[in-house]
Order: structure tokens, then sequence, then C-alpha cells
């Protein structure tokens, strides 16, 4: 692997490529999209959290002015999925906003009396609006078909799917403790609050072709989910990602898209729909609440013994709440040699949770760090010395099994432990609180091809679509391969007919997985160039070295030539074999582990409850910062929005299931006058399996905020308020109640 | 839905001829000052087709006059433009900093305090700033201008005195005389950007020993409308606003506050902080007057 000492491009912090187009508007985004003769989607959202639909009458919508289609369940036949019944409800409608129909027309305002002309008939069902609802005996079921883990010998349950990691004799690690802690705590379901709402265009040609743009995190997934809603082949879709004005994981999936598409082939023209704020907040996957239940055992010298942790995750109106990451994440930074780890997939009347930064893991690592904040009190350690003294490192065994690599925790709770903000004293009156945050990181498939032009200037192509600055990561590691500078390069997003396939911009793969790709198609590149100045010099192709962006004989070989840049070998190309290209795809394997080790120096005002940010710090194993900037860009937007999390965001529900706060003025994410700058140190410990040492960075960020300002308030007031958010009227309750 | 029409008379006049003839001709007709609650409700709430009529060039309702007695504030005159008024400031700080409170700097490019008044919100972060300082609603009315005291203006939820041809023209308020001062603070989970909780403000005067002579207490927030408290004001009146003072006005304001229990906040927590935000402003209020 290469060195730090030898990188000339990588660590560098120029402009990102799209930097110019955003700050002056230019930048397209989903909703930037305007073809003649184009209709407006507008879609009719359930008024019900919980409801038997009787009938869908579109007769008068179908006859109104303006409207030229108009479309329900009925209109998508065949064995739905969940995701087909997501997008569009067909017998029962199972959150508030919930589609039933949509609509095409020519403008807006005929789209939207034409919603209120559609009948729907529905028989209202009692709401499962909690984790406490929905897993108590006979409770009212969500889906009256849904056993759990498919076991159809036991009845009908809300919980879809059980999950359990165990090593170990529990009972008898807990014995060898001198101190216990035990907990319960619970986090409300949150939204990612991306900025840009959900938007696309979708039109349908004679030939039966249907182009969409969209905003998304993933093309490759928005074509084969909607292929998959309509019964579409997936080569008869073509996706073209806009810009993204942000996702955080929640743009992984599709909404609109099959209601655009069916809709431009009924009426041949194209339809464009996009979401409002509420329809977001409505209707679009947020993450999990949960209820967890945490327990930890240590010896007097802060060893730990045993530990457990119960986890219940609301999955919204169908499977699939992050049952498996909380799992795996909840003890995955520490040895702990007796555990036991069970997870709940529970259904709930709320919308279908998608995936958020980490999904799963903030939640059940609140509950794990704030008890290890106890055990730390309890033990009269300093919290870093607790967690230092039980750190997982390389060759320990991962709760989820695999044993890790090198990985860079202790070396993040040893910089936090000399942190100029730690050695500082904690402000008067205030408190401090200290976590750890983890996340495994994935790699999947990955593809890219790098063009050369006739002047040299480089070309990448990806499929990765750009959240956090990735085509200036491309355009790093492709001249720090090619040995040209970072301004010869560009790098691109391609739609799916013009690169090859690339799963999701998710997991924080894209800078690991898509980057090793793209280094592989520089390598591909190098060697062609090498062969083009061998059959230029006469020389065998292993006499060629590629040294500082140019091809030179080897040392020790006796040719008198002078070397080939990347610019001489591209303008020759005709003459050796035609145009420069490189092309990689892979699985990419061996994402490395992210962990980070936050604290936080808050202060609460005792006689309203508000919880101030005076500092926070956040300490991460990046592998290797290849864009440093959007490195610590990602670590201080995740603090942020975890911080916000643990403050105030919430999902706020009425007696009939009706969210109280969709839009952004009683859904609170911080402002930017109530954050204090987010300090940032990255350490680089290398991945191992990258060839310039990358780690995923993007979702370890808001992994540990929610328990370092758990912990700082605790800190302050002397005892544990251990359910978010740590909202004020929630604060200064407990305040009252414990001062009688 | 359907159409909307839009007006810009320039005189108190052109503007009540307007309305009248709005209401002669059957239409709704709706005064549009900064647009900042109107422009969002219209795409929102309340969809119907309506004449808006622009205050923002009416002369009167642009006017700002600092007499040696009187204050007069246009309700057409942008948060911002009051802002930059060194003088408003120094001797209305308290209505000054509730403008300052409601939106960013490019909303109050537009916002007004009159438009904060006539929005009628529970929570209008202006209207117990005005209550304190004593300011009296001047409305342009087809008999005259007729004026009423800003505890009176506003009649519930969103609805006030204004008849539908009539409008709010301005303010008038009492020059703080001596060592006046005022303070307004209002609780939000967030630093800006935000709808208050609940809101206090406060003016007083202290004589020359540093005793309250003279006291208005209004809270915001905490009932349908602002309400004023005497007792909290009765509180503070004979003594140097000390702690105790304080506390017992803070007291008075708990007692007297209605508030309900919605996703902002509950009965219990406005209750109680309303009190610590009529302590807090008047603290403030106070040493502002003992810095005169």
């Amino acid at each position: 692997m290469a060195e730090a000492v030898d990188l000339k491009a990588i660590g560098t912090r120029p402009v990102r490529p799209d930097g110019i187009e955003k700050v002056t508007g230019r930048a397209a985004f989903g909703a930037d999209l305007h073809l003649p003769n184009m209709l407006h989607g507008k879609v009719l959202r359930s008024p019900y959290a919980h409801a038997r639909i009787k009938s869908v009458d579109l007769t008068r919508a179908r006859a109104a002015e303006g409207v030229l289609a108009a479309i329900s369940g009925a209109d998508f036949p065949g064995n739905a999925s969940d995701l087909g019944k997501n997008v569009i409800a067909r017998d029962k409608v199972l959150y508030h906003g919930h589609a039933v129909a949509a609509v095409a027309a020519k403008t807006q305002l005929q789209a939207d009396v034409a919603l209120d002309l559609i009948e729907v008939e529905y028989e209202v069902l009692e709401p499962v609006m909690s984790l406490d609802q929905a897993m108590a005996e006979g409770a009212t079921l969500v889906n009256e078909t849904q056993h759990t883990n498919g076991d159809t010998s036991k009845p009908p349950s809300n919980v879809a799917a059980t999950q359990r990691f165990e090593r170990g004799d529990l009972e008898a690690g807990f014995a060898q403790a001198d101190v216990i802690v035990e907990g319960e705590y619970r986090v409300p379901m949150a939204h990612q609050g991306y900025i840009e709402p959900h938007a696309c265009t979708a039109t349908v040609n004679e030939d039966g072709k249907a182009t969409v743009w969209c905003c998304t995190q993933g093309h490759f997934d928005v074509r084969s989910l909607t292929a998959q809603v309509l019964g579409e082949r997936v080569g008869n879709i073509k996706v073209i990602p806009s810009e993204i004005g942000g996702g955080f994981g929640g743009k992984t999936t599709i909404y609109l898209e099959p209601l655009a598409v069916k809709m431009s082939q009924m009426t041949g023209r194209p339809v464009k729909m996009t979401m409002s704020r509420e329809d977001v907040f409505r209707a679009t996957g947020p993450t999990s609440g949960t209820w967890c239940k945490a327990k930890i055992g240590a010896k007097k010298d802060g060893t730990f013994t045993a530990a457990s942790a119960w986890l219940a995750y609301e999955a919204g109106a169908f499977p699939g709440a992050p049952i498996g990451p909380g799992c795996m994440s909840v003890l995955a930074p520490y040895e702990v040699p007796n555990l036991v780890i069970e997870g709940n997939d529970v259904l709930v009347n709320k919308p279908k949770v998608c995936a958020y930064r980490a999904p799963g893991a903030p939640q059940s690592m609140h509950a794990m760090e704030c008890a290890i904040d106890e055990l730390a009190r309890k033990l009269d350690m300093d919290p870093i010395d607790l967690r230092l003294k039980n750190a997982a490192g390389e060759g320990t065994v991962a709760p989820y099994g695999p044993r890790f690599p090198a990985i860079g925790l202790r070396e993040c709770l040893e910089a936090a432990k000399v942190h100029p903000n730690y050695l500082a004293p904690v402000p008067e009156g205030g408190g401090r609180g200290v976590a750890v945050g983890f996340w495994f990181n994935i790699g999947m498939q990955s593809s890219a091809e790098v063009r050369i032009a006739e002047d040299g200037m480089v070309t990448v192509m990806e499929g990765s679509p750009d959240i956090g600055g990735s085509r200036a990561s491309m355009a790093l590691m492709a001249a720090e391969t090619l040995g040209v500078p970072y301004d010869q390069v560009k790098a691109h997003v391609g739609d799916t007919e013009s690169t090859g396939f690339c799963n999701v911009t998710g997991g924080s793969r894209t800078t690991f997985a898509t980057g090793m790709a793209v280094i592989q198609a520089c390598e591909d590149i190098i060697a062609q160039c090498r062969q083009r100045a061998a059959l230029t010099w006469d020389l065998d192709e292993e006499q060629v070295d590629w040294v500082d962006g140019e091809a030179v004989p080897k040392p020790g070989v006796n040719a008198d030539v002078n070397p080939l840049s990347l610019a001489n070998i591209a303008r020759g190309a005709g003459r050796t074999g035609g145009p420069l290209l490189g092309r990689a795809s892979l699985n990419a394997q061996g994402a490395g582990a992210s962990f980070s080790c936050n604290f936080t120096d808050t202060k609460v005002d005792t006689e309203t409850g508000k919880v101030d940010v005076l500092s926070f710090t956040a300490v991460q194993d990046a592998g290797r910062a290849i864009h440093p900037s959007y490195v610590e860009g990602q670590m201080q937007g995740g603090a942020v929005q975890g911080i916000g999390w643990a403050l105030n965001e919430e999902y706020i529900y009425d007696a009939d299931g009706v969210m109280e706060n969709a839009g952004f003025l009683d859904y609170r994410v911080p402002v930017a006058s109530d954050m204090p700058m987010i300090d940032t140190e990255i350490i680089e410990v290398p991945n191992p399996f990258h060839p310039y040492g990358v780690r995923g960075v993007g979702e370890t960020p808001i992994v540990a905020p929610l328990a370092a300002v758990s912990n700082a308030v605790r800190d302050q007031l002397g005892f544990r308020i251990p359910d978010l958010p740590l909202s004020p009227p929630r604060v200064l309750e407990a305040i009252d109640e414990r001062e009688g | 839905m359907g159409a909307y029409a839009y007006r810009a008379p320039s005189s108190v006049e052109e503007a009540l001829s307007t309305l009248a003839a709005e209401a002669a001709a059957g239409n709704r007709a709706q005064m549009l000052a900064g647009g900042t609650d109107v422009m969002v409700q219209m795409r929102s709430i309340d969809k119907g087709p309506r004449t808006f009529v622009d205050v923002k060039h009416v002369a009167e309702a642009n006017e700002l006059c600092i007499g040696t007695d009187e204050v007069f504030i246009g309700a057409a005159i942008a948060s911002a433009v009051l802002n930059e008024s060194q003088e408003l400031k120094s001797i209305l700080p308290g209505l000054i900093e509730a403008a300052d409170l409601i939106g960013s700097t490019q909303i109050q490019g537009r916002a007004t305090i009159g438009g904060n008044l006539c929005n009628s919100s529970p929570a209008g972060d202006t209207i117990p700033a005005l209550i304190a300082c004593g300011a009296v609603c001047v409305i342009a009315s087809s008999g005259g201008n007729r004026e009423v005291p800003t505890e009176d203006f506003v009649t519930g939820v969103g609805t006030n005195v204004l008849e539908p041809t009539e409008f709010l023209v301005g303010f008038k308020i009492p020059r703080p005389k001596g060592r006046t001062s005022d303070a307004y603070l209002r609780f939000i989970p967030r630093t800006e950007m935000d709808i208050a909780v609940c809101g206090a403000g406060v003016a007083l005067t202290l004589d020359d020993s540093g005793v309250c002579t003279a006291a208005k207490v209004s809270i915001g927030a905490v009932a349908i409308t602002a309400l004023v408290v005497p007792d909290a004001a009765a509180a503070l009146v004979g003594t140097t606003v000390d702690d105790a003072a304080l506390a017992a006005a803070a007291d008075a304001s708990s007692a007297l506050a209605k508030p309900i229990t919605d996703k902002r906040g509950t009965v219990e927590y406005r209750r109680k902080v309303v009190g610590v935000l009529t302590k807090r402003a008047a603290a403030i209020a106070r040493d502002r007057a003992l810095a005169l």
C-alpha cells in the first residue's frame, strides 16, 4: 500500500467539480426538468392510519377538466410485493399518507381539483401506533397474515422477524461481574430531513421504452424496483439521476416512479411528480423508533464480563426495520466474552422505514453507550479509559462473527483522551458526555470506465450518485493512480445506459468500492499505455514502467527514448491500437469498519429544560481521507443530525395516528445557530483491503452523538433521562419530578 | 381555488375605497403587508380566490415618526427597517427585539409588526411586546380612524376587531420617559426560525432610587390571545424589582396562563416557563431602565 508521504493528489482539498454549478443555482435537481406537453401527477393519500379500502371510484376525477389519467391500486394487477403495496395501496391503507390513487393533469391546480373528486370508501381500523401496543397480547394486527419469521405454527403477530447473537454463558458472565448496570432506553422515529423532496419525471415513448429522471441514491435500483412494480423488463426502463439534494439513505427506494411511468404509458405524455415537504414526512421512510434494553457487567478493574441487549424496532407498515445492523453494532466496539443480543422487527401503522445513515446503529448504541456511561460512574473510571480497557482491536471477533482486521477504535479513543477539548475543564455548571460510534460499512458491486481524450484529459464514468463529494474523491484517486494532476481528471455519474452497473450510494461504500473500480480502471489504462509505449519503442511491455504519469523504460533497459506522457500516448493512439478506454467492474470485498469517539459539553437551562450544546468533538477513523474536507464534512453533518435527534427530532402522532408535525417548523432539525463548531479529528488506520486504505466514513458520524449528548446531560443533572429526544418539556418534567 | 387579484393603493382613502368596492362586489379582500404569513397560508391551507390589497404602498402606513411624546410606527414598515433605527432600539428595545425574533434576516426585509398583529396568532411575538409598551392600534375605517388598545385587538385564534372594510394603519406608542424600558423574551426549542412555545413582554418605569413606579406585563402563546397580567405588574410596582418581586411576578404569569397541550409543549410546561420568561424579561427591562 502507498504510504501517505508518497501521495500527491490524495489528501489534498481541491474544489469539487459540481461546486460551481451548485452555488450558482445551475445544477439540475429532481424537480428541475421540464418537458414539452408535460403533465403534472399528484397522489391522493390516506386520511387514516389503518383502514380497509372498500372502493375507489375515479369516475369524477377522470372527467375533470385537464385530467388525462387517474389510477389506483387496481391499475397494478397481479400479486403486489410489499414495495408495490407501499407505492400504491391495494386492499388496506397502513399509515396516514399512504398513496391510494394518483392523477395526471395539464396543470397542478387541475390535478389538485381532481384529487378532491376521487371517492374512496374506507372501513376504519384501530391504528397500531407504538411498540408496546404492537407487541402486546392480542394486539390489533397491521398484517393479519404475518407470522413471526414465517412460522405458521404460531399465531399471527406484528413481530415480523427476530434476530439473535449469542456468545459464551451470559449468566455466568454476569455472576463474575462486580458491577452491573441495566436500563431501558427509547429513541423516537426520526426522518433523514434531506432538503430536496422526492421528484421524478417519466416519459414513455411509442416503443414502450420508459425514461425516468429522478433524484436518487441509486438509479440502477430505481430501474429494477420500478420494473418490478410495473411488471416490466429492466431493459425497457432507462433512469437518469439528477443532482441530489441530500439522501442519507432515504433515497434508496422508490415512491413516485411507477406511478409516473404508468400515467405516462396511459397518456403518451411526460408526467412529472414532486412531493411536498408534508408528503415527504407522511409517506417516505424515516428510521425506526426503538425500545432497547441494555445490561452490562464489569469487574472492579473495568473488564467487561457480560452484556445483553434486547431491541425492538418499528418497521412501519411493512417488515424491514434495521434490526440486523442494530444487533451487529450494539456491542461491536468491545471485547465481551459473554453476550446475548436479540432484535425484533415490529410492524406499526407508520410509514415503512427506510435507510437512515448507519441504519439501526444509533438507536441500539445509544442504549449501550448510556449504560456504559453509568458503569464508568459506578466504577469511578474515566469513560474513555473504561472503553479503552475493553476496546476491540485487530483480531477481536465481532459479536456478529468476523474477526476484525486492523481497526482504529483504540487510536480514536487515545486521540480523544489527549484532545485539547477533552483536557479543558468542563464548563461551569455544564456537563460532559462521551460515546463511541461504529459502522461496519459495505462493499457491493461497482463499475467504472476511464476514457482518455486525445489531449490526455481523463474522463471517469461511474454509476454512484454523488451525495457527499464522491466525484471529487474519484477524480483524486484517478489522478493519484495515473500520476496526473487533479484538474486533468473529470468524474461523471452516468445514467443506467451510459455506465456499468453500480449498487446504491449507501453503506458508506462509494469511495471504497466505486473508488476501487476507478483505481482498477486506471490501472487498466496504465497497462494499455505501457503496451502502447512498448509498441512505439519496439520494446517488450515488461520493459516499460509507468512513473509519475509517464511511460519510461524500466531501469536497466537500454533505450534512447523520451518518456511518453498520457497526452503523448493519447494523441498517437490511432497508430497504436485505437482510443484508450479502461474498465473495471467488481463486487468489492473487505470494507473496513469505521469507529469513532465523540464527546460534547452541554448545559441545561434548568428552568426551561433547554439543552445548549457548547462544544462537540468528533474523532473518527477514515482509513485514509481521500478528500479531508469531505471527510470532515461527513463527520460534522452526522454529528449535527445525531444532536438534532438527541434533542428535538421526533414524529409526534395524535390519537388517530396522524402525524402532527409534518413540516420543518415542528419537526425540529437543528438550525445553524443552534450548533457550535463541530471540531473534527481524522484518524487514519488504513483499511488493508483498499489500495489507498479507504474505509467508508459517511455513516459512523451519526452513531455516537445520541449517547454523547445524553451522557453530557446526565453529567450535569446527576440523573439519567433514558429516553430521547431530550426536548425542553421532557427535560424540565424530569427535573421537576426529581425535585418533587 | 380560482383567481387571485392584486391591488396596490397609495393612500388610506384609496385603500378604503378598494376594500369597499371589493366588498360591494361580493369579493373577498385580504390586506397584504409583508406576506410572510399570507403567502404561506395561500399556498397551503387557504387557497381560495380573493383580492390582495397591498398596504406596502399606502403612504400613511409607511410613516415612522418618533415624537417627543409619542411614537408612530406605520403598519407596513418592515422589521428590518425598524431594526436599523438606533433611536427606536434605544427607547423601545423590547418591541424591536420581538420584531427581530420573527423570521430570518431575509424574511425581516418583508415582515411587519402590523402583519404580525393582524395575523392574530396566539403565538405572535410582537403582540405581548406591543401590549407591554402601551401601543394603540390606529385603524382606518370609512367613518375615519378609530383607535383600539393592542390588548383589545385580537379576539381569538386568527380573528380580530377589523371589519372587512377596515385595515390597520399603524401604532401609537407613548414615548417612554425617564427610566422606562422594556424587554421581550420567548421560548423556542431552537435558537431561531421557530414559533413561540410561550412569550413574555415587560415594560417598566423606575424612579431615581430604582423603585418601580409603573409596569405592564403581557404574556403570549399561553391562551387564545396574548394576556395582560395585572398581578405581575402589581408584584413589580413599589419594589426594586428584586428576586422576591420577580418570583411573585413569575407566579402571577403562571397563574393567569391558560395554555393548551400541543406538539409544541404541554400545559404544565408552558405554565411554568411563561413565569420564568416573565421573571427574566422583567430583570432585563429593569437593568435597561437602570442604565438610562
